[in-house]
């Protein structure tokens, strides 16, 4: 067998890049060992179809993937910071600017925001985990095993380098004879899988899941916008789905569907890539929009202004983002006629979102506002997310993004809409909902810090760019002369980004000083909140709720602490059915990854052992009989007197 | 005892749709008219369709409520709608030409 393609050559970062990604799994693996903690691991997180703890490890990935997707950042603004920088050669740039949209959209603000569904969803509805539990685990361990199929690209192969959009005919085999564009398909199709499936658990859990008397429109608006954004991940990823299969088809096996001859049409991929890619969009950006809403409403001390807008302003994203992918390539060669149209249907948009925008501005009004940590990066988003609102609209107008097409305005444009649409959110709601997991808040000092050094340095990173753009930079540009003019606001936007960094480590480094030194939550509701997942301990019992509480209010919380409308009738114990752990949806989300790592060496033999590899697990699973267990009274009783007294279970 | 257990018609579901993704292979390996070959396939889909919803997928079972399915499957003719024909008038008939 020829070991030569495994290798990537000559680039001491790469090297660099190995050997701390072997040590490091050196350093784990002997770390497990010293401690004992393989039973541990295995028992608690591994075979776990705990929701709460499978978000938790969704959120602990993303966390992990946003240094890999940032230190990526960091290299593509050093390499751009000065007129021909030496630092990266054109092929690392481009496999850099690939891994880092591919992890950083799908691989650290999705597992995010799935992984804050997974630990309030079935708290805010007053359920004991999500409709499908198994499943549940199936998601992540597809999610993370091809999150890390990608990462392990950069070491073992070469990263994909077209882009993340990987437009055809650049990703075909012809112009990109690597194996990064390989990795790009079978990865993504890996995790997709769990996203899909992941949309099917959630959309279940909410329609068939919800405490009794919670009917659709008493719904707090997190569990709204994740209803949506999972119907909409349940529409959206099947193009993705067929798009990546056929890319996959047609780099392995010969097929001709985006070549350029035989029939073939390239432009048919960057067609199918934007059907699924504008609604992928508002997948991130509509659960943001439901953490603000939360955080708004509980900060404010006032209940959500127009919530029945709120509601239907999304129903209404999320029939539009289907209806305007075509604005991702109006230089495309389509006519006028069709331009026009997608202008039409873009700019659409603004109306629903700037309906929510006036909708927090009312909540905000007359409201008794606290300015804790969460509650800076929502106000800090308002005016940040409009920007880059605003400029979207300069885009839509098609005559006019023939100026700004593929440029840095149009970079600094979409980081201006994801970085507070969904980075700001899933920090924010990280910092609100992390005495709810773990019984202590985060230091408010040192939160407010980091927020100041990360907001003020985005707009140095991003600011400048739209400015660039308008100069004439293009985008995925990896080295340009001095004569351009371009160095002085990209070594701004380069020092802009270093001060983002020491933000994002002030915020991690938080997690550590909060974890040794805060004080433990003794109240459960440390923010007066107002909606059920306050209403049960932190940290939250295996069942979440003793006893299903009652809902007749929209804030069923606030209600019971302020008008008397009480959450529980019942007062006595009866024994809860929960679902017993397994380690198949890990064995399965290992022998993925082999198949995706054998399929993409082409590695036929490996390949179809796995494929049936997997056909056997999904038989084992689907034969099993287990039905989960009862946790009995007594039991219930005991946790919760202890819970009571402040201990922990 | 056996023929309760066997899930017989799963397995029938499972050959015809096998049968028919054979079938539309005659677009290909016959020579068809253009026209012909389009109701091939139409027809074919269709059948092809409705086995998985109802064999596969029990949208004939729930006894409450079907507002839920309807509305699902409104959403999803739209998704599929829009996305074909708007393929086709970006590509066919808004082509700059």
């Amino acid at each position: 067998m020829d070991l030569d393609k495994f290798k990537v050559h000559g680039e001491p970062l790469i090297y660099g890049a190995m050997i701390s990604i072997a040590l490091a799994t050196i350093g784990i693996l002997v770390g497990l060992t010293y401690f004992k903690k393989w039973g541990y691991l295995w028992r608690e997180w591994l075979t776990t179809v705990d929701h709460k703890k499978i978000g938790i490890m969704y959120i602990l990935a993303a966390l992990l993937m946003l240094f890999r997707g940032g230190v990526d950042a960091m290299m593509m603004r050093l390499q751009t910071a000065a007129p021909e920088m030496k630092f990266l050669d054109a092929q690392h740039y481009n496999e850099v600017f690939t891994t880092h949209g591919l992890i950083m959209i799908l691989f650290m603000a999705m597992p995010f925001i799935i992984g804050l569904m997974n630990v309030i969803i079935p708290l805010q509805i007053g359920a004991r985990d999500v409709a499908f539990p198994r499943l549940n685990a199936v998601s992540f361990w597809l999610f993370f095993m091809g999150a890390m199929l990608l990462n392990i690209s950069f070491v073992i192969g070469g990263s994909p380098d077209a882009g993340w959009s990987a437009y055809f005919p650049l990703a075909s085999l012809e112009f990109s004879p690597t194996v990064g564009n390989n990795y790009y398909s079978l990865a993504l199709q890996i995790s997709g899988i769990g996203t899909l499936i992941t949309g099917v658990n959630f959309i279940v859990t909410i329609l068939k899941m919800r405490a009794p008397g919670m009917t659709l429109m008493k719904m707090p608006m997190f569990t709204w916008s994740v209803l949506i954004t999972n119907v909409i991940i349940v529409f959206a990823f099947p193009v993705l789905t067929v798009a990546l299969a056929m890319m996959m088809f047609d780099r392995l096996f010969g097929s001709q569907f985006f070549t350029m001859a035989n029939g073939g049409m390239d432009m048919l991929w960057a067609n199918l890539f934007w059907v699924w890619g504008h609604p992928e969009v508002y997948i991130v950006i509509l659960p943001a929009f439901g953490i603000y809403s939360e955080i708004i409403a509980t900060f404010s001390k006032k209940n959500l202004y127009g919530y029945t807008s709120m509601v239907f302003s999304m129903l209404i994203i999320s029939l539009l983002s289907f209806l305007v992918w075509a604005h991702h390539f109006y230089t495309m060669g389509q006519g006028a006629m069709v331009n026009s149209f997608f202008s039409i249907t873009t700019m659409a948009i603004a109306v629903p979102t700037g309906v929510k925008i006036f909708n927090w501005l009312f909540t905000l009004r007359k409201g008794r506002i606290t300015f804790t940590t969460p509650m800076l990066y929502t106000l800090a988003f308002i005016p940040i997310f409009t920007i880059g609102g605003v400029t979207g609209v300069m885009l839509a107008m098609a005559s006019a993004d023939y100026q700004y097409h593929n440029t840095m305005f149009l970079v600094a444009h979409f980081h201006y809409v994801l970085i507070p649409g969904a980075v700001f959110a899933v920090i924010a709601g990280f910092h609100y909902w992390f005495p709810k997991v773990f019984g202590f808040r985060l230091n408010e000092r040192l939160g407010k810090h980091a927020f100041w050094w990360i907001i003020i340095s985005f707009n140095v990173t991003f600011f400048p760019m739209f400015f660039l753009g308008l100069m004439g930079m293009t985008r995925r540009l990896y080295t340009y002369s001095k004569e351009s003019g371009f160095g002085p606001l990209n070594m701004l936007s380069f020092v802009g980004a270093v001060g983002l960094a020491i933000g994002f480590v002030i915020l991690v480094y938080n997690i550590y000083w909060s974890t040794r030194y805060m004080p433990r939550d003794t109240t459960n509701d440390p923010w007066d909140g107002r909606t059920l997942e306050w209403a049960t301990h932190s940290p939250i019992p295996l069942y979440n709720f003793a006893i299903v509480p009652k809902v007749e209010t929209r804030d069923a919380l606030w209600s019971a602490k302020h008008d008397n409308i009480p959450l529980y009738t019942e007062t006595k114990y009866t024994k809860i059915h929960m679902p017993s752990n397994t380690g198949k949806p890990f064995i399965l989300g290992v022998v993925f990854f082999f198949l995706g790592f054998f399929l993409v060496f082409s590695m036929w033999i490996p390949a179809i052992v796995s494929g049936i590899g997997i056909l056997v697990v999904l038989a084992f699973m689907s034969f099993d009989k287990d039905q989960g267990y009862y946790i009995p009274v007594e039991e219930i009783a005991a946790t919760e007197k202890k819970l009571m007294r402040g201990e922990t279970v | 005892m056996m023929k309760q257990l066997f899930p017989i018609k799963h397995v029938m579901g499972y050959v015809a749709s096998l049968v028919l993704s054979a079938a539309a292979l005659i677009v290909i390996y016959g020579d068809l008219s253009s026209s012909a070959n389009m109701v091939v396939l139409l027809v074919t889909a269709l059948i092809q369709a409705s086995l998985q919803l109802f064999v596969f997928m029990h949208i004939g079972e729930s006894a409450d409520s079907k507002k839920e399915l309807y509305i699902n499957i409104a959403y999803a003719m739209f998704v599929a709608l829009v996305t074909i024909f708007g393929t086709l008038f970006i590509f066919v008939w808004g082509w700059y030409a």
